[in-house]
């Protein structure tokens, strides 16, 4: 890491109406109960304490995003093959519509910015880039905030991450008496530090690493959730099991909307008149008509199926196909805003530690 | 465009609508760059998504086979949304076309071995690009058998096909359907009792299946009965499908994404994965 440097409190707002300069700045805002990553305005109610309600995903994967236009073009007369005739169909016109907004994010937490990595694994792989995401990943900068004071329901160092983690971040800011001890992880992180709103943090250090220690303290011991990779498997068929554990879901979603790693998404189409867009959305496996075909055949049709089907991908799947990596960072937001109280630190757990009484 | 972006279609023309069933239309069409046209290379087995702009997306296998490459045909039951607005669509109007997604039949590993094809309804439309394929490269493969089924005469598609398939001497063709229907000269019953009164050798053969859930469950069955290994058969899947590449999330049975893990697998492979089909 670079040099340590300091950002007083007195001095957050103008650095971040400093940043504003060509970027969009997003920052975490209270509104009523939840705290939300809006544009920064002047008067906003800016909330860098409490962890924000929902993930910074939307920065780099907007719940809403067009992917191409279309439009009914007028007919061109071409120099034909010889089989055209004059009452040629209209031709559509299909038009890309890559992200080139540039954005910095300030106050994401470490887990939030995490997220971003779980996506690259899959969206940017050999045979496969999604330029939509890797343009956003690329136009945007995370300035994070280090857990000072970790939640009841935080995990992240259970999923390798951590209260002061780096990773996905440009800047990690870690709250100390007065400010906050600011790094750079990255170039353009860097660049975002040379403002001469900072000082040297270099004596601050020592305080910054205490900080971070008692937030770990506060965590406790981390869970191993490794075995869950076949657990999960051994017990696909265990219908009873998954009966128990979703009992109490009523499949509303908020989990995965919340979730900073959930990136499956729809595809729709809309239009008015001669012209459309094609749209990407967020989507959620916990609905019924995620996975209902066409036919009317469902493969999970019960919510026991796709609470499996969640806590399976994060916990088994994915780690099995990318280098055992937990598809999850413990942020918690999914325990925290369940409206029934579904806890998948609990599920893995008893799924790892689940014994047949009849065997 | 800055990079191959996975989501963005070709435009392609459609040059003949052919009316199957009463609710079967195969499609052929071509892509409107005749450079990508002329380059474009597939797999036996590997689908296409299917664009009507404005209504949206379906995934269909590419029927016609890679040694015939004057047109990419589509055989579309009409269930959804996108399957009814294109069965209203005709010769020369435009669509979307992403291809090629997914993995094709394990057409390389068949070669040498006796084939036999057990198709049900519109479950004959990812057989018929290998059954070509295969016919175009003869010398490759032992004996070629089809059991085609469909619920009657009308029902079945690729029709005006047939009396090739049953002409040449290097295919041996079986039809079937469900009940007695007036002036049928073929086989009368469900296909896999079918199968099991044909009572192929599974000496050096693999069994290719496609159709309806329930006709694969029991042709499973008599395939096993028949004494076919699960590493001699193969099958293809359907699943709802979005982004055709492997990201959006729901056609995934565990780890496995039918969209570019299958939708071909053998029964040995199927068997692998967690049941949820």
């Amino acid at each position: 890491m670079s040099e340590k440097k300091f950002l007083k409190n007195e001095s957050v707002i103008p650095f971040i109406e400093g940043l504003a300069g060509g970027r969009k700045v997003l920052v975490p805002v209270c509104e009523g109960d939840a705290v939300i990553y809006r544009p920064y305005r002047k008067d906003c109610r800016l909330e860098l304490t409490r962890m924000p309600t929902i993930s910074p995903k939307d920065a780099t994967f907007p719940r809403t995003e067009t992917l191409m236009t279309f439009k009914q073009a007028p007919v061109a007369k071409t120099e034909g093959d010889g089989e055209g005739d004059s009452d040629a169909q209209p031709k559509l016109e299909l038009t890309e519509t890559l992200p080139e907004e540039k954005v910095v994010v300030f106050g994401s937490r470490p887990c939030g910015a995490r997220g971003k990595s779980i996506f690259t694994r899959v969206y940017e792989t050999e045979d496969v880039k999604d330029p939509y995401f890797i343009g956003r990943r690329d136009n945007t900068l995370f300035v994070s905030i280090a857990c000072a004071a970790p939640e009841t329901t935080c995990f992240c160092t259970s999923v390798g991450g951590g209260p002061a983690d780096t990773t996905g971040s440009d800047v990690i800011l870690i709250p100390v008496d007065g400010g906050y001890v600011a790094e750079a992880v990255t170039e353009h992180g860097a660049e975002l530090l040379q403002s001469d709103l900072l000082t040297s943090g270099a004596d601050k250090a020592g305080e910054a690493e205490a900080v971070i220690q008692k937030s770990m303290e506060l965590l406790g011991d981390a869970d191993d959730f490794s075995i869950a990779r076949e657990k999960l498997i051994e017990l696909f068929d265990n219908d009873e099991f998954w009966f128990d554990m979703s009992a109490k879901c009523i499949s509303c979603g908020t989990c995965t909307y919340l979730c900073p790693t959930c990136y499956c998404f729809n595809i729709t189409d809309e239009t008015a008149g001669k012209s459309g867009k094609r749209i990407r959305t967020w989507d959620t496996c916990m609905s019924n008509m995620f996975t209902m075909e066409a036919s009317g055949h469902n493969p999970r049709t019960s919510k026991a199926n796709r609470l499996k089907n969640r806590v399976g991908h994060k916990f088994s799947y994915y780690p099995s196909l990318h280098d055992k990596v937990i598809a999850c960072c413990g942020c918690g937001r999914c325990i925290k805003s369940c409206p029934a109280a579904v806890d998948i630190r609990e599920i893995v757990k008893s799924a790892q530690e689940y014994e047949d009484v009849n065997e | 465009m800055s990079m191959n972006n996975p989501y963005l279609p070709e435009m392609a023309t459609i040059n003949e609508v052919i009316e199957e069933t009463h609710n079967i239309k195969t499609f052929r069409v071509t892509l409107n760059d005749t450079e990508k046209m002329k380059n474009f290379t597939f797999e036996p087995g590997q689908v296409g998504q299917l664009s009507v702009f404005g209504v949206g997306e379906s995934t269909f296998v590419i029927n016609s086979p890679p040694t015939r490459m004057d047109y990419l045909q589509f055989s579309v039951m009409r269930t959804g949304e996108v399957t009814t607005k294109l069965h209203s669509l005709e010769a020369g109007d435009q669509i979307g076309v992403r291809a090629p997604l997914g993995k094709c039949f394990p057409y390389e590993d068949m070669k040498g071995k006796d084939i036999i094809f057990v198709g049900g309804g519109i479950g004959m439309a990812p057989l018929r690009t290998l059954l070509l394929y295969m016919l175009d490269n003869r010398k490759d493969y032992g004996n070629i058998s089809l059991l085609y089924g469909a619920r009657s005469p009308n029902d079945m598609a690729y029709s005006y096909e047939l009396d090739e398939w049953f002409s040449r001497k290097d295919l041996d063709t079986t039809l079937t359907i469900d009940v007695e229907f007036p002036d049928w000269k073929h086989r009368v019953g469900l296909i896999p009792n079918v199968l099991l009164e044909m009572n192929p050798s599974p000496e050096n053969c693999v069994a290719v299946t496609c159709g309806p859930p329930i006709m694969i469950k029991f042709t499973l069955q008599a395939l096993k009965k028949l004494g076919f290994e699960d590493n001699q058969i193969v099958t293809t899947l359907e699943k709802r499908m979005k982004c055709g590449v492997g990201i959006c999330g729901r056609c995934n049975i565990g780890g496995s994404y039918v969209c570019k893990d299958g939708p071909a697998y053998t029964y040995e492979q199927l068997k692998q994965l967690p049941n949820e089909l």
